[in-house]
């Protein structure tokens, strides 16, 4: 890349990360909220020790609070502020100027990145210092990996599914819908135990957010699988990115629908 | 000798059997504003949005500053700048940081603090966008559309919802881009805009420009005449010279001319001649008034206006696609 496509990037990757500030909306669902779920769980569900050695159950809830933190960070919040672009012809102008349109999108992916590890660390020291949660340094190094592989991934189909929302009011409440109902079959609120109807995990398995949340629970919680690097749930969000990518590739709009 | 900003010959653009577009030719110079005029669906946007490399063609030559907008690359958008008729920006960033993000895109931009002041907004700097008046986000849009330094501007509708006094003041802006060598093709549905801006104005409808050259080229285009009226009390119909009265008509009220040579049965208020020849009739009125020792002191002499010339070509365009349908 390009001296003057990095000068570009990281200037874009400000703005981005300024108007996700400035932004009320955004800013509650994709830093509060997050952490209004964290509190509500352990409220709801305490933070009693699963087993007599350990981990404490909030071990299970800091996982996959990072996990939703990533997909509102890039999924929704990507789509939601690249389809208000699009249908308020920001992105049109900006395809009429000489920016490449990686470095413009660019801005976008740094700043739901800056937020995972923004929210990844803020999920980790309130994990210690409130619940009693440890993170598994062993685990770390996989850990980053599947931060980045996530964030790729939903970065991604954020941008590929931004196809089929139609305008910019009904955005939010559109990808809601999508990943709300996610979100409780993929171990984000409250991971499965041997109780959970094998209909709800095989729903969970087909899409990436189980496989997120159950790759960072690696970080956690010393109970679940021993495998430091959960290669297979890597393969299955790649699978989902590959495919979101080619979406956007041949797909994506920079024009208003008309 | 220097090229032409915009070369266009024999564009045409389809969608299925529909023919948008449907064989323009358009020159436009360096340096030189050209108003393109033409009603809503007559093929404005499309000529436009292809000129700009938003949209593919289905047929013609168009070179924008040299070069093929269907293929040219992000050097060729280094020398260009677009107002678009509809669009929003960040309402969450302040102006000068709105500006100077889009000057980032650009490898030669010029100073922020230059656009800021080209446009008005100097006081705005550090106000919100989303706080901005629409007349004040119009300018933005011309300052991101400024800032990159163009060689060539398309403006399109860019005083659309403003008041009359932010008008005048966005055409002294557009007016100083002259001085600045900047070339512009100005799409509006303001003729009094394109009256005052132009140098040139092209009309568009059905697809075809219909007329083309300065606003007294295409009232000749229109053949529009000259509309002298005076108070019938003043000169009645019956003094007139026999040459004039057979091309006076007379109306009840100065927008509401009969046939030359007619009169109303409410009793004459008012006389209108249409003519091209406006000093012999003028002269023959005055000659005739001061026979009869009076004033003329209600004479009014109306050129065509340029809203006139249009709707008198946009009406013949009409009345052509009736007959060819």
């Amino acid at each position: 890349m390009s001296s003057r496509g990095l000068r570009q990037l990281a200037a874009q990757t400000r703005v981005d990360f300024t108007l996700l500030w400035r932004n009320p909306l955004a800013s509650f669902f994709t830093v509060v909220l997050p952490l209004i779920f964290l509190f509500v769980l352990t409220a709801l569900f305490g933070n009693e020790l699963v087993t007599p050695v350990g981990p404490r159950l909030a071990s299970r809830f800091v996982p996959g609070i990072i996990a939703l933190s990533v997909v509102q960070a890039s999924f929704v919040n990507l789509a939601v502020v690249t389809v208000f672009r699009r249908e308020t012809s920001i992105l049109k102008r900006v395809r009429g100027t000489p920016i490449r349109p990686w470095v413009f999108m660019g801005g976008l992916v740094a700043t739901s990145y800056a937020v995972i590890a923004l929210m990844a660390v803020l999920m980790v020291v309130i994990g210690w210092a409130v619940y009693d949660v440890d993170l598994l340094w062993e685990a770390v190094p996989g850990l980053i990996v599947t931060l980045l592989i996530g964030g790729a991934v939903f970065c991604a189909l954020g941008l590929a599914f931004t196809n089929v929302v139609p305008n910019e009011t009904s955005g939010p409440p559109f990808l809601n819908l999508v990943v709300l109902p996610l979100y409780f079959v993929s171990d984000v609120y409250v991971p499965a135990s041997d109780d959970t109807p094998r209909a709800i995990t095989l729903i969970g398995d087909i899409f990436p957010i189980r496989h997120l949340a159950v790759a960072l629970q690696r970080g956690f919680d010393p109970l679940t699988d021993d495998s430091l690097w959960p290669v297979t749930n890597w393969l299955v969000m790649a699978a989902w990115g590959v495919a979101g990518a080619l979406i956007v590739t041949r797909w994506f709009r920079w024009t208003p629908r008309d | 000798m220097k090229s032409p900003a915009i070369e266009v010959t024999g564009l045409r653009k389809s969608y299925g059997e529909v023919e948008a577009v449907a064989g323009v030719d358009l020159h436009v110079e360096e340096g030189e504003i050209l108003a393109f005029l033409g009603p809503n669906g007559a093929g404005k946007t499309t000529t436009v949005e292809i000129l700009e490399g938003f949209r593919p063609r289905t047929a013609g030559q168009v070179s924008v500053l040299g070069q093929d907008p269907a293929t040219a690359g992000l050097d060729w958008r280094e020398r260009i700048g677009i107002v678009l008729q509809e669009s929003q920006p960040e309402e969450f960033l302040k102006v000068a940081e709105t500006v100077t993000i889009w000057a980032a895109y650009f490898s030669d931009p010029r100073p922020v603090g230059e656009v800021l002041q080209l446009v008005g907004l100097t006081e705005q700097r550090d106000q919100r966008v989303g706080r901005l008046s629409g007349g004040q986000q119009r300018r933005l849009d011309l300052a991101l559309a400024l800032v990159g330094n163009p060689e060539l501007l398309f403006l399109d509708e860019p005083t659309t919802g403003f008041d009359p006094t932010a008008r005048r003041e966005a055409w002294a802006m557009i007016d100083g881009l002259r001085d600045l060598g900047v070339t512009v093709l100005l799409t509006t549905h303001y003729m009094d805009e394109a009256q005052n801006l132009a140098d040139r104005i092209a009309v568009i409808a059905a697809g075809r420009i219909i007329a083309r050259g300065t606003a007294e080229d295409l009232a000749v285009t229109a053949s529009m005449q000259t509309r002298i009226s005076w108070d019938s009390q003043e000169v009645p119909l019956a003094e007139l010279p026999e040459q004039l009265r057979g091309a006076a008509a007379v109306s009840v009220d100065p927008g509401e001319s009969r046939e030359p040579g007619t009169t109303s049965a409410e009793g004459p208020t008012r006389m209108v001649i249409l003519t091209d020849d406006v000093t012999d009739t003028v002269a023959a009125l005055l000659q005739t008034a001061g026979r009869l020792g009076r004033k003329i002191d209600s004479l009014e002499v109306l050129a065509p206006t340029l809203e006139d010339t249009y709707l008198s070509l946009i009406g013949e365009a009409d009345k052509a696609g009736s007959l060819d349908r």
